[in-house]
């Protein structure tokens, strides 16, 4: 029994990501076409230089023929899969277990969702055959994620409208990061007040607490680590890759409260074993996390180890995690502003940790000199509802250890 | 022959004043108000909410259910098999409706002291019309559970007399939103005698006078005939249609009152039960010493209680798109999709009687019911726990604006459960504005939503009564 990871074995040398939005001119085809090419030119390989494909997507299509067929990839090894918000990392993870076992030398991870042609505002998931009693079926997404709150601000005596403040701020921040970026669905600030008082959702959530329903596509290109100077200058080099599933205790444990997701804090521990940090918040120069809602992110900043237990909220307010901050999160603008297509999101992260580590991100939304420093980037990536969800962290850098 | 062995009602919670009829129509309307059942429930739920108060006050376990009601959920298909199901009957307990007509309520209720075996009736209705009539105005929704059975019982019933004859008085068509009745001065001349003759039959088989009788109950479907059957028959104490102030509940109604005057009666007293719905009926009960020692042991909600504690602030309107009088805007989601009849067969005894699974290792419950532990990994060393009846504390909530509800917005909550267990389910019959970590909830049997033409039951939490009041 054992996760050892796979550290600095595989390198990412090629990355794309489609501009997010509502691509009502667009197919699933098309998005995939644009995101692969764009990959393989980045990387500076053909199509047939790939050994194998893992395609990402929860209901934009099945099979890898919803792949092979719009890139007519001829009678290779194309996966697809599925794992709710946490889809297009999956399919990063696979990619690289696949070259660092050696059965391949370069394989490509591609992650597309196309949200905006069901014709629905909000996400719509496909339900299993059931027996009409699990909530999950009945509840909107912002609801399931808003039972964190009314729980964080009993636990922390944080008054409500105290914590709709740090959940402002948080989509602020993230309105800010996303207007410096060409790719975002939505590229304006938009002000606190303008935020505050947005329609209420679910719970304390307003619209504007709520990520971005988007269609949008990225892919990498994965190969083993000691072949990566053969195609870029800069890798991107593999530290961590964790995925957990939990069991689905919250739901079902009075003691699990809302206020955090344990599986996030084991996918974060095992990433931290795995790359050998010890201080996330000194250590790494930047972190993608999963901001579907704004108490999302406040959560995760506890439980990634960005910030003490029931200090997150402090933290954020104090700008922690602003641009200019001590850790910056969510540079792209995140889900709330980058998109949320959902097969795409994972890769999306990984795309941000490609362009600010590497310093090709825009000079008007770069993270600071001492944090490029660092050469570490953490993504995560999460699936679900708080109470049962799957979760991912990725650690990449770009400097292959000793 | 059976004594009776135990009563319960149900009252749903929301009132529609009868002033905002008059408010919203210019015209109709009239003092009081009257019970309104909400959009997540129908006769089959309501029905179930009464049998679980009478089965509470009884250990003997009904072989066999008879629903009554005009308003039945499914046509072809037994809803008394829900109330079994809720109820958790044996599956060699029969089930059958008694669906269509008013005077069905006394019948199942009659039929179940004549069963030669523990026989539950319930008496459920939704009773409407057209808007701005007198139906809608008159009516109410409500139900009444009967359990017959050997005694010793609460009462006994001494004597059953009926006439009937064939005459127009009031009728409705299948599907039609509602009834309609021929000059109520006809039906008054009609009823009358046919009242008398059973009334002076019941008592001439019982020895005794009007003036012995404790207790009268009379009701019916015709106002008029009701209101002059009630001057005229001689009682010195008649309980009749809007005693209780919420309406006439239809098929339920007499069981209502009945159940209303056994909350009160003394030992041996006479009560006599008179409906009028073409034909009279009457039912002579004497009341035993056991009954005001089971409502003593077992105390719980009277008729009037659940009368008086009602939400007299429903609007017109809200009252109108439940009843599916005035259809609204859909909120822009995907049709629900509806339960699947494999899955809900399969966890029928989670589906309707909210039954979870314990650990026998660790003790830890399972909601849904689980075959494998989540505290301690073993598999298959699970005990069945029944959670209907347990309360529990609300640990966190949402109010949901966005999901699809037929009546927005949706309340989320996340129970714990007092003996252990977490549930997220819906909160039924509160104020959105005034949910709270900690309030104090029970569980109710619902009717979810009905997608394609299935109904989803399924159960919610609501509000303590008492929680409520404080």
């Amino acid at each position: 029994m054992a996760s050892r990871g796979i550290r600095d074995k595989v390198a990412i040398v090629g990355m794309s990501c489609t501009q997010f939005g509502e691509h009502w001119d667009l197919s699933v085809d098309d998005l995939l076409l644009d995101a692969a090419g764009q990959a393989l030119a980045s990387a500076g390989v053909r199509k047939d230089d790939v050994d194998a494909f893992w395609l990402g997507t929860t209901g934009s299509g099945i099979a890898g023929l919803a792949l092979s067929k719009p890139l007519k990839i001829a009678y290779k090894p194309v996966s697809r899969l599925e794992n709710m918000c946490a889809t297009g990392s999956d399919a990063l993870r696979n990619a690289c277990y696949a070259v660092a076992s050696g059965a391949v030398d370069v394989a490509m991870a591609i992650g597309v969702e196309k949200l905006k042609d069901s014709g629905f505002s909000g996400l719509v998931v496909p339900a299993v055959a059931s027996d009409g009693t699990d909530s999950t079926y009945d509840l909107s997404a912002p609801a399931m994620f808003s039972l964190i709150t009314p729980a964080y601000s009993a636990k922390y005596g944080v008054p409500a409208d105290e914590l709709k403040e740090v959940m402002t701020r948080i989509a602020w921040k993230n309105h800010r990061n996303g207007a410096h970026n060409s790719r975002a669905q939505f590229r304006k600030e938009v002000s606190r007040a303008a935020i505050a008082a947005s329609p209420l959702v679910a719970g304390q959530l307003g619209v504007m607490d709520c990520s971005g329903v988007s269609d949008g596509s990225a892919a990498a290109i994965v190969v083993p680590a000691d072949h990566a100077h053969r195609y870029c200058e800069r890798p991107l080099y593999v530290k961590a890759l964790t995925l957990v599933a939990g069991p689905g205790q919250g739901l079902i444990d009075p003691s699990y409260d809302f206020t955090s997701f344990p599986e996030a804090v084991a996918s974060a521990q095992d990433a931290y074993r795995q790359a050998g940090i010890t201080d996330p918040r000194a250590e790494l120069a930047m972190a993608e996390v999963h901001d579907c809602f704004t108490p999302t992110e406040l959560v995760l900043m506890e439980d990634l180890g960005f910030a003490e237990r029931g200090k997150g909220w402090s933290e954020v307010l104090a700008g922690a995690f602003d641009l200019d901050g001590d850790l910056p999160v969510n540079p792209d603008g995140g889900l709330k502003a980058f998109g949320h297509p959902v097969g795409a999101s994972g890769l999306r992260m990984i795309f941000e940790c490609w362009l600010q580590l590497r310093g090709e991100a825009p000079e008007d939304r770069r993270i600071g000199a001492e944090q490029v420093r660092r050469g570490l980037a953490l993504t995560h990536n999460l699936g679900g509802q708080p109470g049962e969800c799957v979760s991912f962290v990725s650690i990449v850098g770009t400097d292959p250890s000793a | 022959m059976g004594q009776l062995l135990a009563y319960g009602t149900y009252i749903p919670h929301y009132r529609l004043g009868r002033t905002a009829i008059a408010a919203a129509l210019q015209s109709g309307g009239g003092r009081g108000s009257r019970a309104v059942a909400s959009f997540d429930e129908d006769s089959t739920s309501m029905a179930v909410e009464a049998a679980r108060q009478a089965g509470r006050r009884s250990d003997i376990r009904p072989l066999a259910t008879y629903l009554a009601t005009t308003s039945p959920a499914y046509l072809d298909k037994t809803n008394a098999c829900v109330v079994n199901a809720a109820l958790g009957l044996d599956s060699a307990a029969f089930a059958m409706d008694v669906a269509a007509a008013v005077r069905g309520g006394l019948g199942a209720l009659m039929a179940a002291h004549d069963a030669p075996r523990p026989t539950l009736a319930v008496l459920s209705d939704l009773r409407g019309g057209l808007p701005g009539s007198a139906d809608e105005r008159d009516g109410g929704d409500a139900a009444a559970a009967f359990l017959f059975g050997a005694g010793p019982g609460i009462a006994e019933v001494v004597a059953v007399s009926s006439a009937s004859e064939e005459f127009l008085d009031r009728w409705r068509l299948p599907a039609q939103p509602a009834s309609r009745i021929w000059e109520d001065r006809f039906g008054e001349s009609v009823y009358l005698p046919l009242a008398h003759a059973a009334l002076t039959d019941a008592l001439k088989q019982a020895g005794v006078g009007a003036q012995d009788i404790q207790h009268a109950v009379i009701t019916g479907t015709n106002r008029r005939a009701v209101a002059r059957f009630a001057r005229e028959a001689g009682f010195t104490e008649v309980t009749s249609d809007d005693a209780l102030g919420i309406g006439n509940a239809g098929t339920a109604q007499v069981g209502l009152l009945l159940a209303d005057v056994l909350d009160r009666a003394g030992p041996d007293e006479l009560v006599a039960v008179t409906l009028l719905a073409d034909g009279a009926t009457t039912l002579l009960l004497r009341t035993t010493p056991a009954l005001i020692a089971r409502r003593a042991a077992s105390p719980g909600a009277t008729v009037r209680d659940q009368a008086a504690a009602g939400d007299d602030g429903l609007p017109y309107l809200t009252y109108l798109t439940w009843r599916g009088l005035l259809t609204r805007e859909p909120p822009r989601r995907p049709d629900l999709d509806p339960p699947a009849a494999p899955p809900s067969y399969r966890n029928e005894t989670w589906k309707y009687r909210l039954v979870a699974s314990q650990c026998d290792a660790c003790g830890t419950r399972h909601l849904p019911p689980s075959r494998s532990c989540v505290s301690c990994g073993q598999v298959d060393r699970m005990s069945a726990v029944p959670m209907a009846d347990e309360r529990a504390t609300v640990t966190t909530f949402a109010v949901d604006n966005l999901a699809y509800t037929p009546s927005p917005p949706l309340v989320a909550v996340v129970l714990d459960f007092d003996g252990g267990g977490r549930l997220r389910c819906q909160l039924a019959d509160a104020d959105p504005g005034s949910v709270a970590v900690g309030d104090r909830v029970e569980m109710t049997f619902r009717r979810m939503a009905t997608a394609r033409g299935i109904h989803n039951y399924f159960w919610k939490a609501r509000p303590v009564p008492e929680a409520k009041r404080s």
